[in-house]
Formats: C-alpha cells, structure tokens, sequence
C-alpha cells in the first residue's frame, strides 16, 4: 500500500462480461498517460484482467478503482479490485503457483502477482476480497 | 452480440480477431470453430492475433482448446502475429500455450499449414513404395 496522496480516481462496476472489458482499456488509458512503457501496460492490463474476472465468477461481482500513483518523483497506476463475496480462507495456498480454486478459471492469483509491482491481498472468510495492485513506471 | 467471422479460403479458415475479446465473445469462437471444421471439411485454422493487445489466462486457454479441438477434428491450427509485448507478458503470467502451433505473420502461418495440409505426416519409414513386391 502506498500513502501517496489521492489523485482522481475512477470507480468501474464489475457486474458482467463487458465490464472486463471496460477494467481493461480504463487502466490501459492511464498506464498511457504515465506514460508506462509498453511491456509494462501489457502486463498491468493482463493482471488487471485476471482479477477483473476473479472479482466477477470468484466474488459474484464488486467493483475496480483506478487511479494514477505520485510519490516523489515516481509515478504509477494503481488498480483496486474489491468483493463482497466469499472470501478466501488459504491465503499462502491461493498464491501458490498452480493454483486454482476446481473450475480451473485464471492461474490463481500468483501468475497475476508475478506481473506487477505491488501486490497486496486482504481477504478473510464471509468478508470479501479485496486486492491491490500497482505498477510503476521505471 | 458480438460475433468473430470465420473466412473460407479452400481448405483452410481464416479468422482476425480485431477486437477486445469478451470472455463470451471467445467462447462463441471456440464453438464455431469446431463446427465450421466439421461443415467445411477444413484442414487448417489460422488465427491471426496480431491485434490483441493482451492475451490473459482465458484467451489463452480458448486458444488451446481450439487447438486441441481441431487435432482431434483433423485439423491443423496455427495462431500467428502475437506481438512481442503479449508473448512476454504471457510467459510470466505462466501460459506457455503448448501444443499450439505459432508463426509470425499470415504469410508464414499459411505457408506452414499449406505444407501440413499437403505434406501430412507419414509414420517414420514408411514411404508409399515400402512393402510393394519386386
């Protein structure tokens, strides 16, 4: 988590299919406004699409928040995805690699950690989930 | 609905996909596909992805189911254009997309397909001359 001070964020629905979709360009916009290199888009956009999805069949929908990062003379995109839903209760075991909860939907949540800076995952049984991520521009 | 078109072109089907692929939206693909192999007869399936610009965990198993699927339907899929950017990204996300064959463009995809299509794997030492009585 950062204590970066709060820039504009925008809050998109995460209630069906095309609104993957709308995660997806939403943060490819800012990851181009940070001027993010293009590698570096790609692979926001993908873990952003990984958890999109999750937020929608794993959390039965919730919603995404995207906002630029500053901290000092850093700049970045940070990308919260959160849930009401079931919650996970094995943490260590949903960020194995390999992992995935039987449907066989995404690779877990590993593979997705592995394509950003900043991860953080909070999340406790019957409470939701609620993940952050952030990448940052070199 | 959004439907990605499937093209023709004598033995072979050619599909682009120039647009931001819903989860649904490959589904149909997949499904399609299959049966556009069994009505045509098709020996090959091109799949040009040189627009996407992510391919995440479920573009990328679609693509292997496909490419299974059509194994199974007597058909050869190459997948071909992906650029560098979502090859990278892909590996890390750990999707290595084995079992599917790739190329770099349509030309070469073709090529490669044309060559399976008319070259069909023959069992090893077996050429249509062994075993005739002399």
């Amino acid at each position: 988590m950062t204590d970066a001070p709060t820039d504009d964020q925008t809050v998109l629905p995460l209630k069906a299919d095309s609104d993957v979709v709308r995660v997806r360009q939403l943060v490819r916009d800012v990851a181009t406004a940070v001027r993010l290199s293009l590698v570096d888009q790609t692979k926001l956009v993908t873990a952003a699409s990984e958890l999109a999805r999750n937020t929608l069949v794993y959390g039965g929908g919730g919603e995404a928040r995207v906002r630029r990062l500053t901290q000092g003379t850093s700049v970045g995109v940070e990308v919260v995805f959160s849930d009401d839903g079931p919650g996970i209760a094995d943490t260590d075991l949903a960020l194995t690699d390999g992992w995935t909860s039987g449907n066989g939907l995404g690779l877990g949540l590993s593979g997705t950690r592995r394509l950003v800076d900043d991860f953080h995952l909070d999340t406790a049984p019957g409470a939701g989930t609620t993940v952050t991520i952030a990448k940052w521009r070199r | 609905m959004e439907r990605i078109p499937i093209l023709r072109i004598g033995e072979m089907l050619l599909v682009s996909i120039q647009v931001d692929l819903q989860d649904h939206t490959a589904l149909m693909l997949q499904d399609d596909l299959s049966n556009r192999i069994v009505e045509t007869g098709a020996k090959g399936v091109l799949i040009d992805i040189s627009a996407l610009e992510i391919v995440d965990s479920f573009i990328g198993r679609m693509i292997s189911t496909t490419a299974a699927v059509s194994r199974v339907l007597d058909a050869e899929t190459v997948v071909v254009g992906m650029q560098p950017a979502v090859a990278i990204t892909l590996v890390e996300l750990g999707l290595t997309l084995s079992g599917v064959r790739t190329a770099l463009d349509v030309d070469r995809g073709l090529r490669m397909l044309r060559d399976s299509v008319e070259f069909p794997v023959v069992e090893r030492g077996v050429t249509p001359d062994d075993g005739r009585a002399d």
